[in-house]
């Protein structure tokens, strides 16, 4: 639902505009090591993209620049017109970060994970913030988690609050790193189910890192693949089902070749 | 070269630190809860080693000047130098020390954890600084909780002190010659300059430890090196402040 122009609060349900994300030629360095090169796209307020690519393509380092936590070595990553990495940014923006391991803080409760942003921004007073932790809480099927601590929950468990802890903050931006690493078939499903129905429901403007390829194919607006930090696709996803470049073909549909392995190509 | 711009570097951070952290003191009334967890984990949990170290170090020191001061006739006198050393020296490096090892550690080892596990950028995204919320409340109970352990220790270590003059045979001195002379060799401004040191010590401490604990990169092995790290450099700090700050108060 690209274009959607307002994203609806999951609590009050009171709308406030979406946002869009554009990132124009960025390039990133670590040292020697370049990890993004002049990567450019933009994403329309209420899309989701899902960003694909190989293991240290920069899909990660690339949603980091988004939300703000690395700086740019060239190119610029604006959030609604506004520089990601400023901190006016934060505070106009909401924006929330899935991060891959969940980043739940460890020595609080499932419910003041959930409570925390509330509490520090005084957006509600305890009976307030109850009933958006508790409905966000059911909202992803966690409701007995509540007093559990995050080191007695399930890989899925916790992807799950960490969605949930974002959904709190009533984001108008939300991102993905991986949310179905690590997880069964039937829990990615549930993962995608959930990252689709919260833009169906609340508009919100999606970003998903991902090597889940039936999660891109099912939920995506359009789809971007990132190859040794440079955007080498970006369309809809029904262009991904024959794909004309072979490095994306190979890379969506990688042959195992018992006969010529990779590994031992590699070598040579 | 590195090396001296790592220096130089962790001085700039540190510095930053404090800065944004002084910036964020009036949320101190709405973080009192997580103020007084810090002023229990800084002084409560900190108060029976420095209460036990104290003792015997008043009391090695009563020993070590009775032996000495009875060739000279003078072991009437241990109460004052007990009382002085502690006060003024031993009590206040000596807390400093003890604050560094167990609380600059743990704070170390909790906020490198925090920031290799990607908790403080998710605090970072959710538009929460961690100055605030994790460093600001630290240095606000620093700053209350370690004068009163130096104070706690100067106490200990004087009872110590009159313990050992009271049963060792070579000094038998009662306590109450021993606190007599403690008492009129000892003033309020020798106490207040320790006290004064222990606050500054304990601040540095806390400071440097949030800081080195905030910039940890990489996996667990670097949380073990940020928490030696912590602690190596909290301990030169202390000694190396110890001599400016006593040339300074005397």
């Amino acid at each position: 639902m690209p274009g959607t122009s307002h994203t609806r609060n999951p609590f009050t349900q009171v709308e406030t505009p979406a946002v869009g994300v554009s990132v124009e030629h960025l390039t990133k360095d670590f040292g020697r090591l370049k990890v993004l090169k002049d990567v450019s796209f933009a994403v329309q307020p209420g899309e989701i993209l899902v960003l694909m690519g190989p293991s240290g393509s920069g899909k990660s380092v690339l949603l980091k620049h988004i939300v703000g936590l690395e700086l740019p070595t060239a190119g610029r990553v604006t959030v609604d017109g506004h520089d990601a990495a400023s901190e006016v940014t934060r505070e106009r923006v909401r924006m929330a970060l899935v991060f891959q391991s969940g980043a739940l803080f460890n020595s609080l409760s499932v419910y003041d994970n959930l409570a925390l942003y509330l509490r520090e921004h005084r957006l509600a007073d305890e009976a307030g913030i109850r009933q958006k932790v508790m409905h966000a809480l059911k909202i992803l099927s966690l409701e007995g988690t509540a007093k559990k601590l995050p080191a007695d929950l399930s890989g899925g468990m916790k992807k799950r609050v960490a969605i949930a802890r974002a959904l709190v903050m009533e984001p108008q931006l939300m991102l993905y790193d991986e949310p179905t690493s690590e997880l069964d078939p039937v829990m990615s499903a549930t993962i995608s189910e959930i990252i689709a129905s919260l833009r169906e429901e609340y508009h919100v403007t999606t970003i998903v890192v991902s090597h889940d390829r039936d999660l891109a194919l099912n939920i995506a607006d359009r789809v971007g693949i990132l190859m040794d930090g440079k955007l080498i696709f970006l369309g809809p996803p029904s262009e991904l089902k024959q794909p004309k470049d072979p490095i994306v073909a190979d890379f969506l549909t990688p042959k195992i070749d018992l006969q010529h392995p990779r590994f031992k190509q590699l070598e040579t | 070269m590195k090396q001296i711009t790592a220096i130089l570097e962790g001085f700039g951070s540190t510095l930053q630190l404090l800065i944004r952290s002084i910036g964020y003191a009036g949320t101190l009334p709405r973080q009192w809860g997580r103020f007084i967890e810090q002023c229990y984990m800084i002084g409560y949990t900190t108060l029976p080693i420095v209460a036990i170290l104290s003792f015997f170090i008043g009391s090695v020191l009563a020993l070590q000047a009775g032996y000495s001061m009875q060739n000279f006739g003078t072991q009437q006198f241990i109460g004052s130098l007990v009382g002085l050393s502690m006060a003024r020296e031993l009590g206040p490096v000596m807390v400093a020390i003890l604050v560094a090892g167990r609380v600059g550690s743990a704070i170390a080892a909790e906020l490198a954890s925090m920031k290799v596990y990607q908790e403080v950028d998710a605090l970072v995204t959710m538009n929460i600084p961690p100055a605030r919320m994790l460093v600001m409340p630290r240095l606000a109970a620093s700053l209350v909780m370690v004068p009163v352990l130096a104070l706690i220790g100067d106490l200990v270590g004087w009872f110590g002190g009159a313990i050992v003059s009271k049963y060792t045979a070579i000094i038998s001195i009662e306590p109450e010659a021993y606190f007599a002379v403690l008492r009129h060799y000892t003033h309020f401004d020798d106490v207040m300059n320790g006290l004064v040191k222990a606050e500054i010590f304990g601040f540095v401490v806390v400071l440097v430890c949030c800081n080195i604990g905030l910039n940890t990169r990489g996996g667990p092995r670097e949380i073990g090196a940020s928490v030696t790290r912590a602690v190596v450099v909290s301990l030169i700090l202390i000694l190396v402040l110890d001599y400016f700050v006593t040339q300074i108060l005397t």
